[in-house]
């Protein structure tokens, strides 16, 4: 019996690691911290009602945000760790699979746990505001996408220190992610984890598309849209044709290693390249969703920070939804090495070259919304700035790459690693960067500081520069990816050596950004104008933080910078809108079940990932209760009082 | 006195690249230092798409540099400044035209060089092709050498100037096989063939390796492949030959273990051991190395597995020499 249960410990506790014992007394101690914390200041109910169970879009954002920044020390953490064991040579510091392991959670956390919700959480920020709508347009389904994003989150991050973390490289091709040559519930915890959190994002991109074409304020045409709302009506639409190939490949590899399915394996007739095929087909899309809200934050900062009107407004939107597009015809070009005919290669090496063309022509534009205009270097236009050159540079590593022949050298070499890098980093980390520090003062009501903020984007610059540069150089000298360790003889030390040094900067960079957020809660400077950056969109009408139900009244829009000509109208002294009389707003209603849904699903995929069935089967029936619940509330909707509504929006507009 | 810093700060981000730049100029990388045809076409078409690059990344950031600065936010700034000026065809035309130029001729030069560079296409030489079948394994690279008879563990020498077949297959998670000198790489996947051909045109020792993650050790799958003349290595396969033990199907059965191993050598390995790995997983056949081994169906009797054995040996007899890919 006591051996029994000692060897169930060891398989479900991860062991013999000094690292992974360290992790687990830090996340015990927070786990206690934070209960207590909430015990002692009686914060249970006021989490419960004002957090779990809001539905306000504004609110959801927050904590979309609060979980990505958590998820990017995660995944920073990780980068630091492998950088340190290739400082060196033969560095002994990570065993290969832990090293395996690591390289592997990284991946995923960034693109999937980090990237994403931060991209969703600026969604949810921004787009109503933006559109002047009070809220998105399935507010239910808006907070169950985020809980079962964050639900499979940690799900996957469990795997850290129960069962062990997944170590197939962070798109798991088979036949190494399946049962023969990966048995431990690593992969099992990948599965479940990307599953559950891929329904939210694709419930997600489903709900702003509908949010983006149903809600927006009268006047507002579609050609009339601020761009940051285009660029998410372009990735919510490749979210929705991506993310089910991801649901269904994940699926088809989770019936492979659960139920001894042969869809990708050669014994009993599968085809692993079928699932390199699926993967990339929703995985090359999956870097244009991220990417493209990104050059919408762009234009935004662009067009703030120079006083001037957006350059190629139509060229814009073109260039968007062609790449939208076109993002879904390039996927093989991760695997030209495989050996197929020169007409396939020629064809995908082709498509790939032709997304190059709008995105240059995106860097045009906004070049020439700088010309002739007035430009001041406030930290959203810094980001903006430095976002430039790396991006252009990763772009030009990007169409060599997709020159095929050459391809054959620089694929699986550090030539690709430090390409992607330069793009996703300097394209949508900086972006996403940009866009926070951009719409901080409206979500929270008071700005950030300014010289930390400097400090941190110098050294997150620095540190990028100094860490990718030379993995080019590295990928052409030969270096693979994913190789845990190197000797003297290779000659790829100084090189090395240097990108820890710069992945460490980036470290720093990242320690600036925590401390200039605790410094401007500390000594907060309150936005009391509601438009810190002289603003051109509806969000700037708005007092920060914005109230509850956004708009006391329903704004026209008119114009593409409704704002902007508002405020030139006023300073002209020509009254164009008549004051509105404040009505009593219908808002939706708080629910408790997305939250307790999506722990439902988190319990079915923990069952499955270990086998138990009475654990997993209970977990569906609890999924089947909260949806028959839900479809049988009527009632789960109330009215803002007019006087409310009118004694809010004196307070926050400082007339009372 | 802001934007001096500003500057500042911009100068020591440039030392840092030319830093880089220069210390990595002291040794040439060495995709870019090929010794043999496919490498020498890979290199040059690199370095056209590096000019390309080089051509389109100066103006765009000096025109960046030139507009940061020039339209700056200053109170005596000069410069004109129309902040309703959002369109003009003109450039737009220019913008759209130039990129949609430069795919057009990046395009064409990648189709071409596709075509001429198939993986599988021989190479042309007065010398005839010798072929190498290499294997990838957990975690390791078994090489047989059909026409030599010989078999080699994560060691691998040819003779130079002669155009080297490979065909890659994998009896483990799949792998890629790089030796960047020579040339680029190429997926070795179980249960199909790939070919690759290489050649080495200078005496040498070129770095090698298993490029795709494949588990725990892939890491340890590098080793050197050694270029030398032929008269040299008609002594070597001669000597291998001689001092040698042999591969036998359960010695290969083993060494398809898990393991890291260092260089080993083998006077001889069994008849048609690659085809047979490739066809590993094909359900019709059934031989040494099947998946479906044949003690593992009681119901057959002995008689119908010699049969069978024979009926895959005359098969892979009647086998093209080399097979095709998918």
């Amino acid at each position: 019996m006591l051996e029994s249960i000692k060897k169930f410990a060891s398989e479900f506790f991860v062991t013999g690691d000094p690292l992974i014992y360290g992790a687990m007394v830090s996340i015990g101690f927070t786990m206690i911290a934070l209960v207590a914390t909430l015990t002692y200041f009686k914060k249970w109910g006021w989490l419960w009602r004002e957090w779990i169970t809001t539905v306000d879009h504004k609110r959801i954002g927050i904590m979309y945000v609060i979980a990505a920044l958590l998820m990017l020390f995660r995944g920073g953490v990780d980068a630091l760790l492998m950088r340190t064991q290739l400082a060196l040579p033969n560095m002994e510091f990570l065993t290969p699979e832990h090293y395996n392991q690591i390289f592997t959670t990284h991946g995923v956390i960034m693109i999937l746990f980090m990237a994403m919700p931060l991209m969703f959480g600026l969604f949810n920020l921004v787009v109503p505001l933006q559109i002047g709508a009070r809220d998105v347009a399935f507010p239910f389904l808006n907070s169950l996408s985020f809980w079962l994003f964050l639900m499979g989150a940690m799900l996957f991050n469990l795997s850290f220190v129960i069962g062990g973390s997944p170590d197939a490289g962070w798109l798991a091709y088979p036949p190494l992610s399946e049962k023969v040559f990966s048995p431990s519930v690593g992969q099992d915890f990948y599965n479940w984890g990307i599953q559950i959190s891929g329904i939210g994002s694709l419930m997600t991109g489903i709900n702003f598309i509908v949010t983006i074409l149903k809600m927006r304020a009268p006047g507002m045409k579609l050609m009339k849209m601020p761009m940051f709302v285009w660029s998410v009506l372009a990735s919510s639409v490749t979210i929705i044709f991506a993310f089910p190939i991801l649901t269904v490949t994940l699926a088809l590899l989770m019936l492979d290693r659960t139920f001894g399915a042969h869809f990708f394996t050669l014994d009993g007739g599968g085809n692993p390249m079928m699932y390199i095929n699926l993967i990339w087909m929703w995985g090359h899309p999956e870097v244009y969703i991220v990417i493209l809200p990104a050059f919408g934050i762009f234009s935004e900062i662009v067009s703030t920070f120079s006083k001037k009107k957006l350059f190629g407004y139509k060229s814009m939107v073109f260039a968007l939804m062609t790449i939208s597009i076109t993002s879904f015809f390039t996927w093989a070009h991760h695997f030209f090495t495989m050996g197929t005919d020169a007409n396939v290669i020629a064809f995908f090496a082709v498509t790939t070259m032709i997304i190059a063309i709008p995105t240059g022509v995106k860097v045009f534009n906004w070049l020439f919304t700088m010309f002739r205009g007035r430009i001041t270097f406030q930290t959203p236009m810094l980001w903006t700035l430095g976002f430039i050159p790396c991006f252009v540079v990763g772009g030009l590593t990007g169409v060599m790459l997709s020159v095929a022949p050459a391809d054959f050298q620089f694929h699986n070499s550090y030539f690709l690693i430090a390409h992607f890098h330069q793009v996703l980093i300097g394209g949508v980390a900086f972006g996403f960067f940009a866009g926070l520090y951009y719409w901080w003062p409206k979500v929270f009501g008071f700005t950030l500081n300014e010289k930390l903020g400097k400090w941190a984007f110098w050294t997150w610059n620095i540190g990028f520069y100094v860490c990718f540069m030379p993995q080019y150089f590295l990928g052409l000298d030969g270096m693979t990816r994913r190789t845990s360790t190197f000797g003297w003889d290779k000659g790829w030390y100084e090189l090395n050596l240097t990108s820890t040094i710069g992945g460490f900067m980036m470290g720093l960079g990242f320690i600036f950004q925590v401390w200039q957020i605790a410094h401007s809660v500390r000594f907060m400077q309150k936005d009391t104008t509601g438009d810190p950056w002289n603003g051109r969109t509806l969000e700037w009408s708005i007092p920060s933080p914005a109230p509850e139900y956004n708009f006391a009244v329903i704004p026209q829009a008119d114009e593409q910078d409704a704002w902007w000509e508002e405020k030139k109208r006023r300073a002209e002294g020509i009254v164009t809108v008549t004051e509105q009389p404040i009505e009593p707003i219908h808002m939706p209603g708080k629910s408790g079940i997305p939250f307790i849904k999506s722990v439902c699903w988190f319990v079915t995929g923990f069952g499955f990932i270990w086998g138990w069935y009475w654990m997993a089967i209970p977990g569906l029936i609890g999924i089947a209760a909260c949806m028959l619940i839900h479809s049988f509330t009527y009632d789960n909707e109330y009215y803002i009082p007019a006087e409310t509504v009118k004694h809010t929006e004196a307070t926050l507009r400082g007339t009372m | 006195m802001k934007h001096r810093k500003w500057y500042k700060q911009l100068a020591f981000l440039t030392t840092w690249i030319v830093f880089i730049v220069f210390m990595t100029g002291c040794t040439n990388p060495i995709v870019l230092d090929p010794k043999g045809p496919i490498g020498d076409q890979q290199r040059d078409l690199i370095w056209f798409t590096i000019a390309i690059c080089i051509a389109v990344l100066i103006p765009v950031l000096g025109l960046t540099a030139f507009i940061i600065w020039r339209y700056r936010d200053k109170a005596d700034n000069k410069a004109p400044y129309h902040p309703d000026w959002e369109h003009s065809t003109k450039l737009e035309t220019i913008w759209w035209g130039i990129p949609i130029l430069i795919i057009i001729v990046l395009g064409t030069v990648t189709v071409k060089y596709t075509y001429d560079l198939v993986p599988a296409k021989p190479i042309a030489s007065e010398k005839k092709a010798i072929t190498i079948q290499a294997t990838a394994l957990d975690w390791k690279w078994l090489f047989t050498y059909p026409d030599q008879g010989i078999a080699t563990v994560n060691y691998l020498q040819i003779p130079e100037d002669v155009p080297i077949r490979f065909e890659l297959t994998a009896d483990a998670p799949m792998n890629s096989f790089w030796i960047p000198q020579l040339g680029g790489q190429l997926y070795a996947m179980s249960g199909m063939s790939s070919t690759l051909y290489l050649q080495a045109d200078e005496i040498g020792e070129y770095l090698s390796s298993g490029a795709n993650f494949s588990g725990e050790h892939f890491g340890k799958m590098t080793f050197n492949t050694k270029a030398t003349s032929q008269a040299d290595f008609d002594a070597w396969v001669n000597k291998v030959k001689l001092d040698s033990p042999v591969l036998t199907i359960d010695g290969y059965k083993k060494l398809s273990q898990k393991s890291v191993e260092d260089p080993l050598l083998y006077s001889a390995f069994p008849n048609k051991l690659y085809e047979k790995i490739v066809t590993k997983y094909s359900a019709h056949y059934n031989h040494e190395l099947s998946y479906k081994e044949p003690n593992s169906k009681p119901s057959h009797d002995h008689k119908m597995n010699k049969e069978d054995h024979e009926n895959m040996d005359q098969q892979l007899e009647d086998m093209p020499a080399h097979h095709g890919h998918h």
